[in-house]
């Protein structure tokens, strides 16, 4: 059984937290994307109606959970392939030689990637709230914030999972396309999973983060398509799944 | 293989089909300042990983400061501190933050980590630099820095991978003066790798000359060069030089050894200096037109001649300076 390094769990952690707050410029262009989205579909389809979305609920309160769970996936990704910045720049070796096991380095890792991840969810969550977001209450919000903690988890050992295959950083915008967008698309973060065909709502049901933007959704405006405690249990599987392959992968990587 | 720093035994390492390093046996002993001198490719920073627990050997073993490099890996790290070839440092962080990371990921206490900061910032005259960023750090203060980390934690052995490559020869000559004095000040065994002869002359107690994965020869720098005879005595000519003539060469008074190398003949001569003269007359005896001549103390670069047959920069241009090739590349892509 590999030891458990609190202290170095720690460093790692406070590295990510050090870097956050130093680079704000790269925390800013990160919040970009999905504050537009927020902006643009929230101002843009405010009076449509959508079906599928219950009358009481105007767009804004759909959609600002939907881009918190965007905010969450593209920087929690992001997070955990950044361990290829840390190879192309020696500083993993750094981290390698060190007498702590691989499994602190990914526990430390992830707790720091996790942790920007949530702030940044945090932060967009405040234009949503001008917007006209209403959230439930504090239990509601309370109950947001693990499905924020489960969804970065996953995704952020996803990310750690593809950068310990990954030999250089060629592959990092393919799966930032191929891999991210379509996640993000099929979550039903803009529009109710309900209106699209059958085949695709199937895929969307293969998601992790159609639970985690539902289970948003319904944590902190009362709009749920899946029983709550539906949402929470096929995240934390999938969470408890991604963490086991991202911290496996991560064990028998080489170095090098 | 009680009481020594390192130990190896058979230490071999295979990367498809190539053996990069081909059965090492090194004993290297506490206190030591032990050089591996070869060029690029020759298998020296493969060793080093492999004592690092970077990389598993294909075959044979080590034990550093008494732990097995396979079986044993916390303790040997717990046991060490690296200076890796490339630049290893997290630039968005200041030296004393990269300095803090370190001491915590090898379980020093903020009080500890604080004290030791200092110090090893002392010794490398970076105090005044510390809240700096690493990015705003020339090359020749990271790797400052670096020193000053693999310090940190106290090890028992300290590892430097090429700790002057690509400096400019002043910052070269205080990277000099730093380790000599952790060697000296704080009692670390040191093992260096290099490929500039002055630096292993200069630095090591004892060094270790490698080519293609081999130990070829091992001694005081002192004594490696006596094996060349007192002083090299070269003479370009203008013309080539039959055997007969280096026959003749080789029966002067004095002359210990002859090497030829296209146009050129290296005599190796006791007290070179007094010499010339009568050389010179013999040369025009056996009909040797000479162009020039030139005398001067051996250094390590003959003795990796002797052994190797060829000069170091020739090493690497040869077919074991391809992995050298491969990895300068990736080093100037980093920068």
């Amino acid at each position: 059984m590999p030891r458990i390094n609190v202290y170095a769990i720690y460093s790692l952690w406070l590295r990510e937290m050090i870097r956050f707050f130093r680079l704000k410029s790269r925390v800013f262009g990160s919040l970009a994307p999905p504050f537009f989205f927020l902006a643009f579909l929230g101002f843009g389809f405010r009076s449509a109606a959508m079906p599928a979305i219950p009358e009481d609920i105007d767009y804004i309160s759909f959609l600002a959970p939907g881009i918190i769970g965007m905010t969450l996936l593209f920087s929690s990704t992001f997070g955990g392939l950044s361990m290829l910045w840390d190879r192309e720049f020696g500083f993993l070796r750094e981290i390698m030689v060190a007498p702590v096991s691989r499994l602190s380095i990914v526990i430390g890792r992830t707790a720091g990637g996790v942790t920007t991840a949530v702030m940044q969810g945090l932060i967009i969550l405040v234009p949503g709230i001008v917007m006209g977001l209403k959230i439930s209450g504090l239990a509601g919000f309370l109950l947001s914030l693990v499905f924020m903690v489960l969804i970065a988890t996953t995704f952020n050992s996803l990310g750690l999972a593809f950068a310990s295959r990954m030999k250089d950083m060629s592959g990092f915008s393919l799966i930032m396309n191929f891999m991210v967008f379509p996640l993000f698309l099929l979550s039903g973060a803009l529009f109710p999973i309900s209106n699209l065909p059958t085949w695709l709502r199937s895929l969307s049901y293969l998601d992790p983060l159609t639970y985690g933007v539902d289970g948003l959704r319904g944590s902190l405006v009362g709009v749920n398509a899946f029983p709550l405690a539906l949402d929470l249990a096929i995240l934390a599987a999938c969470c408890a799944g991604a963490l086991g392959l991202g911290a496996y992968l991560f064990e028998i990587s080489d170095v090098e | 293989m009680e009481g020594a720093a390192i130990a190896t035994s058979g230490l071999t390492m295979r990367f498809n089909g190539f053996t990069a390093v081909d059965g090492v046996d090194l004993r290297i002993e506490k206190g030591e300042l032990f050089g591996l001198l070869g060029p690029n490719g020759a298998g020296k920073s493969t060793i080093i990983k492999m004592l690092t627990t970077m990389l598993r050997p294909s075959a044979g073993g080590a034990t550093v400061w008494g732990f097995d490099i396979g079986r044993e890996r916390d303790a040997v790290r717990n046991s060490i501190g690296v200076v890796f070839q490339d630049p290893s440092v997290d630039s968005q962080l200041s030296g004393r933050e990269n300095l803090d990371f370190h001491g915590r990921m090898y379980g020093m206490d903020k009080k500890t980590r604080a004290e030791r900061v200092a110090e090893v910032l002392e010794l490398v005259d970076l105090t005044e630099k510390a809240d700096v960023l690493m990015e705003d750090y020339s090359g020749g203060m990271q790797r400052r820095l670096e020193i000053a980390r693999g310090l940190m934690h106290h090890p028992h052995v300290l590892f430097l991978d090429e700790p002057t490559l690509g400096l400019d020869a002043q910052t070269r000559r205080y990277i000099w003066r730093y380790i000599l004095k952790m060697n000296q000040e704080e009692g670390v065994t040191v093992v260096l790798t290099t490929h500039y002869m002055e630096e292993a002359d200069h630095l090591c107690e004892r060094v270790a000359i490698i080519d293609q994965g081999k130990i070829v020869a091992l001694d005081t720098p002192e004594n490696l060069k006596d094996l060349i005879g007192a002083d090299i005595v070269t003479l370009e000519m203008d013309d080539g030089v039959t055997d007969e003539q280096i026959e003749a060469f080789s029966k002067f008074e004095g002359v210990e050894a002859v090497d030829r190398s296209g146009s050129t003949l290296n005599l190796s001569v006791d007290r070179g200096e007094s010499r010339i003269p009568e050389i010179v007359l013999g040369a025009c005896r056996v009909g040797v037109k000479i162009r020039s001549v030139s005398m001067h103390e051996p250094t390590l670069e003959d003795v990796f001649l002797k052994f190797t047959g060829k000069k170091i920069r020739e090493a690497e241009s040869s077919g074991a300076g391809r992995m050298a090739a491969v990895q300068s590349r990736m080093r100037t892509r980093r920068h």
